[in-house]
């Protein structure tokens, strides 16, 4: 059986990789990768531990941050194409309207 | 005798015609705005008439309503005292008024403002019964205010105008310094008797003769303090030297306005406070001087100033100042009763001769005398009556005026002091000019050639034109309507008889009038022979004779002579032109250094340094800083994953350590 720790360790990395792909790329789309990428590095952190103490809450949870995801991707591939539409850009150096 | 409803009508009614004017006014009753205002006030003469004769009865009523105010001490409730000297105020101002608002529906007819105009009048009715009617300092103080407060409305009812608007603001606020002192007067009147109403202040008023009190540092006496105080407020309100400015310029108010509150009830409030504080006045021999002698000059000067004005009303304007200078002379003499009864019958001749004027500059439509003439024959009625209120009030033998007068001057001379002398003198020299300026005016006005802007009596309808012709085309001089002529007919009646009550025992009359009022101001006693007496009033009668006399040759006969001699005196005729260039000197000594200090400091400094410093540099300070905190905000999305990012870690890092 493959130990707690290696689950948790796969977890931080993946995680660590999502939150340096959002930091370091510019493209709209890479950077919603990293965020899905940073999700299920949640996601299979909650599995191992819902295995770990025999809860089914946390595969639920897991369900449920599936479900919102995707939801959150619709979304936002759709802002996405409406930015895209409007500027012909998906950098978001590119976009800083909102600059104070 | 209990307080009945029709005294508490009596100034009750106006102020429902008032309300009814200004809340219905504009939409309701519009151009029949006269109906309810006529009504109500002659609603209150009738009042007035029953009260009068409750009066003659001998009933003297002083009853509260309620209670107004109460604070430790300090109580004062709305009562009324109803007294002769009341009764006469009454009379006076119900049935000026009443004549008055009949008048001013001719005068104002399709006038825009007619429902305010009307409001106002009724307003001011109010609150004059309220003077007049109140039983304490408190209510006179209200009536006080409240009259410069509708005086103020009705100077500036033609507020488009900015000479109106300019003339009710100064009569406003010269009348502030008089109210001032009257205020101030009517503390020192609680301070010292701890109550404000009449009849304990009267009854008390001995205990403080010869008490002194310490004001600004110098030990005063007592009674002279507080009634130099109260006579500041007359000063103001019956504009007398050295407040006398605003009279004149109050004359940019329609007519009725000038008949009704500057000649006939408002100006005369000051004789009327000054008669009935006569306890107090009585006990200071300087005040009583001090008032002699304010009246006497104000008489002497404002009878000057007329002699040389071109302005209709502001002639009849400065008449009023010297006869309310007259009034003074008798308070000052303690002859509180020849002074009510010149108030009374001026109150006729002078809003005669105002509602006269009024009825002249409807038909000529300019103020300027020197443009009128000719006028007898277009104006019948009013040249009728306009000679009868002029012979009224230059004391012409038989009429009212002469009696009233006649017994002032002859209170001085009996007087019997140095100040009494003085004023007589001054006194006589007004009986001289009085008749003077008065039929000067009827003159150029009324006789000889029209002297018309545009064309005089050579055009074929022999009428001057209306001096703003242009926008009203053929414009002929024609008699005023019945609505105006009737009053100005009852008011010459007045001018005439009204001075009938008053005969002195001397030509055969009873001196009722000065009978009647003896209980509340009671009547001097004069050492005098009735040889002094007919000699007295022969010299006054033959100065009038002699004026009226002098005014007919200058201005009948020689009518280029005054021309000459206006030229031949040019340095005394500019002083007089320029009625002493009082206005000239607070002008340089009061206005200019108060505008200076408003703009300078006030605006310049206070205004612009202090206040829009706080104002404009609290939000300043808050811009700058935000203009800083805002660059946080870059727009850029990685700069904000970082810091959540950032903040995550450092969110992590306090929860581990701290745990």
């Amino acid at each position: 059986m493959v130990p707690l720790n290696w689950y948790i360790l796969l977890s931080a990395a993946i995680f660590a990789i999502g939150v340096f792909g959002f930091l370091s790329r510019r493209n709209v789309i890479i950077m919603f990768m990293s965020i899905e990428l940073m999700l299920n590095a949640v996601n299979i952190s909650l599995i191992s531990f819902s295995q770990y103490i025999q809860d089914l809450r946390g595969q639920i949870l897991a369900f449920f941050i599936i479900a919102v995801a995707a939801a959150e991707a619709a979304i936002g591939l759709a802002i996405v194409i409406a930015l895209f539409r409007n500027k012909a850009t998906a950098h978001v150096d590119e976009v800083h309207e909102m600059q104070g | 005798m209990e307080l009945q409803f029709y005294h508490v009508l009596i100034p009750t009614l106006p102020l429902i015609g008032f309300l009814i004017n200004i809340l219905l006014g504009k939409e309701v009753t519009r151009y029949k705005a006269h109906w309810p205002a006529v009504l109500s006030i002659a609603g209150s003469w009738v009042c007035a008439l029953f009260t009068l004769r409750d009066v003659m009865a001998g009933k003297i009523i002083d009853a509260d309503l309620y209670t107004w105010m109460v604070s430790g001490t300090f109580k004062v409730s709305v009562g009324f005292l109803i007294d002769p000297l009341t009764a006469v105020m009454l009379i006076v101002v119900t049935t000026c008024g009443t004549l008055i608002h009949i008048y001013a529906v001719g005068y104002m007819h399709g006038d825009t403002g007619y429902y305010r105009f009307f409001a106002y009048l009724n307003l001011f009715c109010f609150f004059m019964l309220m003077l007049v009617m109140g039983n304490n300092f408190l209510l006179l103080y209200l009536g006080w205010e409240g009259v410069g407060l509708c005086s103020y409305f009705l100077i500036g009812y033609f507020f488009h105008k900015k000479a109106a608007a300019d003339a009710g603001k100064k009569a406003f606020i010269v009348n502030r310094f008089g109210d001032f002192g009257f205020g101030l007067g009517v503390f020192m009147v609680f301070l010292t008797f701890g109550t404000l109403h009449y009849a304990d202040v009267f009854s008390n008023v001995s205990m403080i003769a010869g008490q002194t009190v310490n004001f600004l540092g110098f030990n005063v006496d007592l009674p002279t303090l507080i009634a130099l105080l109260l006579f500041c407020g007359a000063i103001g309100k019956s504009a007398q030297i050295p407040l006398h400015v605003w009279l004149p310029d109050a004359m940019e108010g329609p007519t009725p306005v000038s008949a009704l509150i500057h000649a006939a009830t408002m100006v005369t409030a000051g004789v009327f406070m000054v008669a009935r504080c006569n306890p107090i006045f009585n006990l200071s021999e300087v005040a009583m001087s001090t008032v002699g002698i304010i009246g006497a000059l104000t008489m002497f000067f404002a009878a000057t100033i007329a002699i040389v004005q071109n302005d209709i009303k502001r002639i009849i304007a400065y008449s009023t100042c010297s006869h309310l200078g007259y009034m003074f002379i008798a308070c000052g003499m303690g002859a509180y009763a020849a002074g009510i009864f010149h108030l009374y019958t001026h109150a006729f001749f002078k809003a005669l001769l105002f509602l006269a004027a009024g009825s002249v500059i409807h038909a000529v439509h300019t103020n300027n005398i020197q443009e009128m003439g000719g006028l007898k024959k277009y104006l019948p009625i009013t040249y009728a009556v306009f000679v009868i209120g002029g012979l009224s009030a230059g004391g012409f033998p038989g009429l009212s005026g002469f009696f009233s007068k006649d017994e002032i001057i002859w209170s001085a001379y009996a007087a019997h002091s140095p100040v009494g002398k003085f004023v007589w003198v001054l006194g006589l020299a007004g009986a001289f000019f009085t008749p003077f300026y008065t039929f000067r005016l009827i003159f150029l006005t009324f006789h000889g050639k029209n002297r018309g802007a545009h064309h005089g009596s050579e055009h074929g309808h022999g009428g001057g034109h209306d001096s703003h012709g242009a926008h009203q085309g053929e414009h002929h001089i024609h008699e005023s309507p019945k609505v105006m002529t009737i009053p100005l007919m009852f008011l010459a009646l007045g001018a005439v008889a009204a001075g009938w009550v008053g005969i002195p025992p001397l030509l055969g009359g009873g001196a009722h009038f000065a009978e009647f009022l003896k209980p509340v101001v009671g009547h001097p006693e004069f050492h005098a022979s009735h040889a002094e007496e007919w000699g007295v009033m022969a010299l006054s009668t033959s100065l009038v004779v002699i004026g009226l006399g002098l005014s007919a040759f200058l201005y009948l006969r020689q009518t280029d002579l005054p021309k000459r001699i206006a030229q031949q005196f040019s340095f005394l005729y500019k002083v007089l032109y320029n009625k002493y260039y009082v206005d000239e000197l607070y002008n340089y000594t009061i206005i200019k250094p108060t505008l200076w200090i408003a703009q300078k400091v006030l605006v310049g400094v206070t205004d612009a340094k202090i206040i829009e410093g706080i104002v404009n540099g609290v939000p300043g300070a808050i811009g700058q800083f935000s203009q800083k905190l805002r660059k946080i905000q870059t727009g850029l999305t990685q700069h904000y994953a970082i810091i959540m990012a950032a903040g995550a870690v450092f969110v992590i890092i306090i929860a581990i350590f701290l745990r």
